[in-house]
């Protein structure tokens, strides 16, 4: 009953010598939201299409619904839901037909899907465009069609590969809202994604890879206060040598992190540390005290070299 | 099986969209092809070939050439385009089908768009009065066998490259030669050696039974064979599809 519905251990996918998914454990339990947070390249999505069925792993062992997609590519896939990176929409069909056709794919039958079409254009608010095409539509409601698509079989497991990416921040928060509405109802949803907002919004537990390895696991909260503080103060200082005022802050903060244009001090409490600052008269030219993020988390594993 | 259906209906809706589009082409191609070459050319041929009118002789290869056109088109941009730019396969390879279900159910959707061409290019030539015989009506499935051998081939080939440049050295090198040297507008016999063009090459054959069939002649056992050999043509060409569509699709 409570068996996980995706089982990794050891989990290897290798293109030619370079290696995607170097090993790695995952456990995700039915009813929860479980994220992948990584920079680009981290071996997110080679792991998303490993749980997908539609790339074998190399190595180790993976069972998905406690079945093995080696064997069970297509009896998994009838179960899932997937709403890949890019829409891959059909624009010659209108949007209701996308649905009605993909839900064909399941063998569900014509006068389901119609109905169930309706339903899931009611949820994902696009009832008023069903008849028109998909080409002129706006990012965020092809993004919506690509996810009601994905529900069209009622699956069990939803996998969202970086669902708001791409989007306007309206958009954004409207499949957020969505999807946590799904997640209310119990459907399981795996998620990529880059953005510590998004992650903190709708994931229940999350690990963060790197270099196709998993360098932290745990809910949101958790990975805060285990790599970070709870509120971090960052000041900056009129000079353009922000470093040397690292030195005189040393002992003021758990951590100290040196950035070209301002410092930022991990610490318990926001307001006694910046009051010590003004007591030893550093007089930062502006002060922000905010409370510690999962982009702090993801900064502080992943570091903040850009990866392309 | 049922699965390729399903592709086969995906497809079936998606032309539904774009028919108008392509019904007028289907049915005034054959129209030109035959005032064209069987009025103008064939005025100049007043001999006639192997003892029957030009036109009458050259119907049946219009028709087999139509059909391979038809196979051709389907199988190359569209498929280039599923891969690269709609993804539309990526899409299906998320749902429960398999590889296999992709590909057969999209070569059925190019089998009925051949059988679409033929069929209207068989009406247009009874109206001319250039069938000779009931056994014309063999020219459909004749038609989309010999659809079949060149569609399913061209498909692994385009589901092999990523730029439609490929496609234009394919359309150079195979398809233009293969047309002119496959029996569509002289007899083969003229050609010398490179006769085994065409013997090499699925349209020929295609060709061969056609006329046949229109001019009511039998084949003989040399049309089992030519039936055998396109059929070879279609299933190597299919095994190699689901090969080639396996590589992109599950990766």
């Amino acid at each position: 009953m409570n068996s996980p519905l995706i089982q990794a251990r050891g989990l290897i996918k290798r293109f030619g010598d370079f290696t995607a998914v170097d090993g790695i454990d995952v456990d995700v339990r039915a009813g929860e939201a479980f994220g992948f947070l990584g920079p680009n390249g981290a071996g997110k999505s080679s792991t998303m299409r490993m749980i997908g069925c539609v790339s074998p792993p190399s190595e180790g062992e993976l069972r998905i619904l406690g079945m093995d997609p080696r064997r069970d590519g297509p009896r998994i896939r009838a179960r899932l839901g997937v709403c890949p990176q890019l829409d891959n929409l059909d624009t010659e069909l209108t949007v209701r037909e996308n649905l009605t056709t993909y839900a064909r794919f399941f063998g569900i039958p014509r006068k389901v899907a119609r109905a169930r079409a309706a339903e899931l254009l009611e949820f994902v608010q696009l009832s008023e465009r069903a008849d028109s095409k998909v080409d002129p539509l706006s990012g965020g409601m092809k993004r919506r069609l690509t996810i009601a698509r994905a529900l069209v079989n009622e699956p069990d497991l939803v996998l969202l590969d970086e669902p708001t990416t791409g989007l306007d921040p309206q958009a954004r928060h409207l499949v957020w809202e969505r999807l946590f509405r799904l997640k209310q109802q119990g459907v399981t949803l795996v998620l990529t994604t880059h953005y510590m907002d998004e992650a903190e919004q709708l994931c229940d537990r999350l690990v963060v890879m790197d270099g196709g390895r998993i360098v932290a696991e745990g809910s949101p909260r958790e990975l805060i206060e285990r790599y970070s503080t709870r509120e971090v103060v960052e000041l900056r200082f009129t000079t353009d040598e922000q470093g040397t005022y690292a030195e005189k802050l040393a002992g003021m903060a758990d951590r100290i992190e040196v950035l070209p244009d301002r410092v930022l001090m991990y610490v318990a409490d926001g307001d006694d540390a910046l009051a010590e600052v003004h007591r030893r008269s550093l007089s930062p030219s502006s002060a922000l005290v905010r409370r510690s993020s999962l982009e702090d988390v993801f900064l502080h594993l992943t570091g903040r070299t850009l990866v392309d | 099986m049922t699965a390729s259906a399903y592709v086969l209906e995906y497809h079936l809706v998606n032309y539904r969209r774009t028919w108008r589009a392509s019904a007028l082409s289907t049915l005034v191609l054959p129209l030109l092809t035959m005032l064209g070459f069987g009025i103008g050319v064939g005025g100049y041929v007043t001999a006639g070939v192997d003892g029957v009118d030009y036109l009458d002789w050259l119907v049946p290869g219009l028709i087999a050439s139509a059909a391979v056109q038809t196979a051709i088109g389907e199988s190359t941009w569209p498929v280039l385009s599923y891969f690269e730019w709609l993804k539309v396969y990526f899409a299906q390879a998320a749902a429960p089908l398999r590889v296999a279900d992709i590909v057969t159910g999209h070569l059925a959707f190019m089998l009925f768009r051949v059988l679409l061409s033929a069929g209207a290019f068989l009406l247009v030539a009874a109206f001319f009065g250039t069938l000779h015989s009931l056994w014309a009506v063999a020219v459909l499935p004749i038609s989309a066998l010999t659809g079949l051998a060149v569609a399913a081939p061209v498909m692994a080939y385009s589901a092999s490259v990523t730029s439609d440049s490929y496609l234009a050295i394919l359309m150079r090198f195979a398809v233009l030669p293969m047309s002119l040297f496959s029996g569509v507008f002289f007899p083969i016999e003229s050609l010398g050696l490179l006769r085994w063009v065409a013997y090499v090459l699925p349209l020929w054959h295609g060709v061969d039974l056609s006329r046949a069939a229109t001019l009511g002649v039998s084949p003989g056992w040399d049309g089992l064979w030519q039936l055998l050999y396109l059929l070879g043509w279609g299933a190597a060409g299919w095994s190699l599809a689901v090969r080639r569509f396996g590589k992109r699709l599950v990766v």
